[in-house]
């Protein structure tokens, strides 16, 4: 809408052709320019710029909607209203019944701890027929860290879908439905994401995972701030992707240790910083997520996977819908389940913190049950 | 007065002054074709300058001599128009008591913290609670969601109005328990049913609908908060050019708070974290930076406080900096002691 063409949208000729004239070819152009400068540039009078940016404004602007008819729209088109099951049923019950169509849902934890067996989960839930439960569609798994695996898919599917995975064919026609596609930098990455956008529709894709976000820029990504973001357009492109072919967008991130004068402080807190430096301290927590503030912003659920005294947890730690919850969770030969369902009510620090204490032990532990 | 004042074009303006005709009054006696003759203009462009001079030179004159300026008022009369407008409270007792008594009709609110600290949450809370009956000591009044995130819920809103119904009959039970006739007639749908909701892709689309809002609340009068959620989303991402950010953000800030004065409702703004380098040390401060700082009237900051989550009054005119306990419940926002579930009403 933004580029609509200003001789098109039904303005008086007379200031139409001045608008042209000037190179204010589209809306955009004109209402990235204040009233004040139009009257400079046009040389036109007050009232003729405020009506035609009056009128530019009408037509661009979104239409409303009211919040019931949107919920009734939901409900109607799609499928559980618009939500992909994960099966954990705790987790379902935390999120109103899954991972939501149209937004960005974010997966933190530390190496191993089970994001990518979580993502091969929820890609066979996707492409599972509707008659299971599942959404009857392509899935695009964009493996930046090269870690998918075929055969763990197969594997968790066999265990957890015995009824269709036995069955000849089907795990060929279930796993052909789920397309990998590795990038080899950023720029790939970039160009390919534009391409998926059109592909989206027509493949009918019901679930787009990135794994792992933080490694297309751990190469690039200095310590400090840079002044613009370097995943900036991937953020709001992405966001957009999800918002308007309706599917769920499913990412992952790494971890990095914080570094000492990480700011976690608003200036009017200062005072305070000593003592929560031995908080920190004391929790041993001094892991956070690689990508920072911002696109921590932008995600809308995030769910951290840690590991305390040697149990690991999923954690809701930033959801619209739920309150923060923990489960304890086990990676099994069927993916992850969770140990119970009742969700461990989380308040202040724990929320955000990311633990991986006594972690190394339980990799050891499911490594061997796996094989 | 200068000519060099007057709402015309710059060519206009122009042949006005090169013509000798630099003040008002000497345009006051002109016939247009006098003037056009003089300018080599058209009659009829001619007609329109002395218009706009003539409506210029009037709202210069001192009213009945009783107004010094014009469009004023005394502190006096507006102190007594404050004590008329109501606020929206935000269900928690402690946060409405550090602002005064809750969100301010007419002015332009910024609330701003760290990612899953709750300012959706309170966005959304605001949109409910602004259709509270007047009866309960609401505005009964219907809410504008502007969501440039996408992090707008549907099912939370439902949750949140669900609750809020809950609590309103409940405080009816206490109140009137003989009466029958005071039932509560609202159901969770009407309260979404109140909520306009727009979607806004591009920061095109932020700043036409921040025009255009003047004109939808012309025609939908009772709407009394308009939340935009967040203000920083798009002007974070893909802006090179500085200067325009900050030229576009002051031109919004401007017309919301135009809109906040003329229509008595309060806007209310959800702004993003950012991190800055002071005195040696990173520390949190909210985004779009110094100059977008000045421009909003009340300034709240949502923050973890220990196991705690906190509201700091970070600028407001009116109210002294203090900071108070909330929490973010099933039920929505609501005070931090659990067992003090009690609304505030009347």
């Amino acid at each position: 809408m933004a580029n609509k063409l200003i001789r098109e949208i039904g303005l008086p000729k007379s200031i139409a052709n001045i608008f042209a004239a000037r190179n204010i070819v589209t809306a955009k152009d004109a209402l990235s320019l204040t009233e004040f400068e139009l009257m400079e540039l046009l040389d036109v009078g007050w009232a003729e710029v405020t009506s035609a940016v009056a009128h530019i404004s009408a037509i661009v602007c979104p239409p409303y909607q009211s919040a019931l008819s949107l919920m009734e729209q939901r409900v109607q088109n799609e499928h559980l209203a618009g939500h992909l099951p994960t099966r954990l049923k705790g987790l379902d019950e935390a999120l109103c019944g899954g991972i939501p169509f149209g937004v960005l849902t974010e997966l933190v934890g530390p190496a191993g701890i089970g994001k990518t067996q979580f993502c091969l989960k929820l890609s066979l839930l996707a492409s599972l027929p509707s008659s299971y439960g599942g959404l009857d569609g392509h899935v695009i798994y964009i493996d930046v860290e090269s870690k998918f695996s075929s055969r763990r898919l197969i594997e968790i599917g066999a265990k957890s879908f015995p009824e269709i995975f036995l069955t000849k064919g089907m795990a060929q026609k279930m796993s052909g439905r789920i397309l990998v596609w590795r990038p080899a930098s950023l720029s790939e990455f970039t160009e390919r994401l534009q391409q998926i956008k059109v592909s989206l529709h027509r493949n009918e894709v019901k679930l787009l995972v990135i794994d792992s976000m933080a490694a297309l820029v751990s190469g690039e990504y200095e310590q400090g701030i840079p002044r613009q973001h370097p995943l900036g357009w991937h953020v709001s492109f992405i966001k957009s992707l999800a918002e308007f072919s309706r599917i769920p967008i499913v990412v992952t991130n790494q971890v990095r240790s914080q570094s000492r004068d990480e700011a976690c402080q608003f200036s009017f807190q200062v005072q305070r910083w000593k003592e929560t430096k031995e908080d920190q301290a004391r929790y041993g927590s001094h892991l956070v997520a690689a990508l920072g503030v911002h696109w921590a912003h932008a995600v809308t659920i995030r769910l951290v996977l840690e590991a305390k005294s040697g149990q690991r947890f999923l954690k809701v730690s930033k959801s619209p819908i739920s309150p923060p919850l923990a489960f304890p969770f086990d990676i099994t030969a069927s993916g992850m389940s969770l140990l119970s369902d009742d969700g461990i009510d989380l308040t202040g620090p724990d929320i955000n913190a990311i633990r991986s204490q006594g972690h190394s032990d339980i990799i050891n532990f499911t490594g061997e049950s796996l094989q | 007065m200068e000519v060099g004042r007057l709402p015309i074009s710059a060519s206009q303006r122009g042949k006005l002054i090169s013509a000798g005709y630099t003040t008002l009054s000497s345009l006051s006696s002109l016939s247009p074709s006098d003037l056009a003759l003089d300018l080599r203009i058209s009659e009829n462009e001619a007609a329109e300058i002395l218009k706009v001079a003539s409506l210029g030179s009037r709202l210069d004159e001192p009213e009945g001599g009783r107004a010094i300026v014009n469009g004023a008022q005394t502190a006096w009369d507006m102190l007594h128009e404050d004590e008329m407008f109501p606020r929206i409270t935000t269900s928690c007792l402690d946060l409405d008591n550090v602002l005064g008594g809750g969100i301010n009709c007419k002015e332009v609110t910024e609330i701003g913290g760290v990612p899953g600290i709750g300012k959706t949450q309170l966005g959304i809370q605001l949109a409910v609670n602004v259709q509270i009956p007047v009866d309960y000591g609401g505005l009964g009044a219907k809410a504008i969601y502007i969501d440039t995130e996408g992090s707008f819920m549907v099912e939370r809103v439902l949750q949140i109005a669900e609750a809020c119904i809950e609590d309103m009959t409940e405080c009816n039970g206490l109140l009137r328990k003989d009466f029958q006739a005071g039932q509560l007639k609202m159901h969770p749908n009407n309260i979404l049913e109140n909520i306009f909701y727009f979607r806004v892709c591009s920061y095109t689309e932020q700043i036409a609908l921040t025009n255009y809002l003047d004109k939808f609340i012309s025609e939908h009068k009772d709407v009394k908060v308009v939340i935009v959620d967040s203000v920083t989303f798009h002007f974070r991402q893909d802006f090179d050019d500085m200067a325009l950010r900050t030229r576009l953000l002051s031109g919004i800030a401007l017309k919301l708070m135009k809109l906040a004065k003329e229509h008595g409702l309060a806007v209310v703004l959800l702004n993003q974290v950012t991190t800055k380098y002071i005195e040696g040390s990173f520390q949190l401060t909210l985004a779009l930076g110094d100059s977008w700082s000045h421009s909003c009237t009340n300034r709240v900051i949502l923050y973890w406080n220990g196991n705690e989550r906190y509201a700091y009054i970070d600028k407001s005119p009116s109210l002294r900096s203090a900071s108070a306990p909330y929490s973010v419940t099933s039920k929505g926002i609501r005070n931090s002691a659990s067992n003090c579930k009690r609304i505030r009403m009347m």
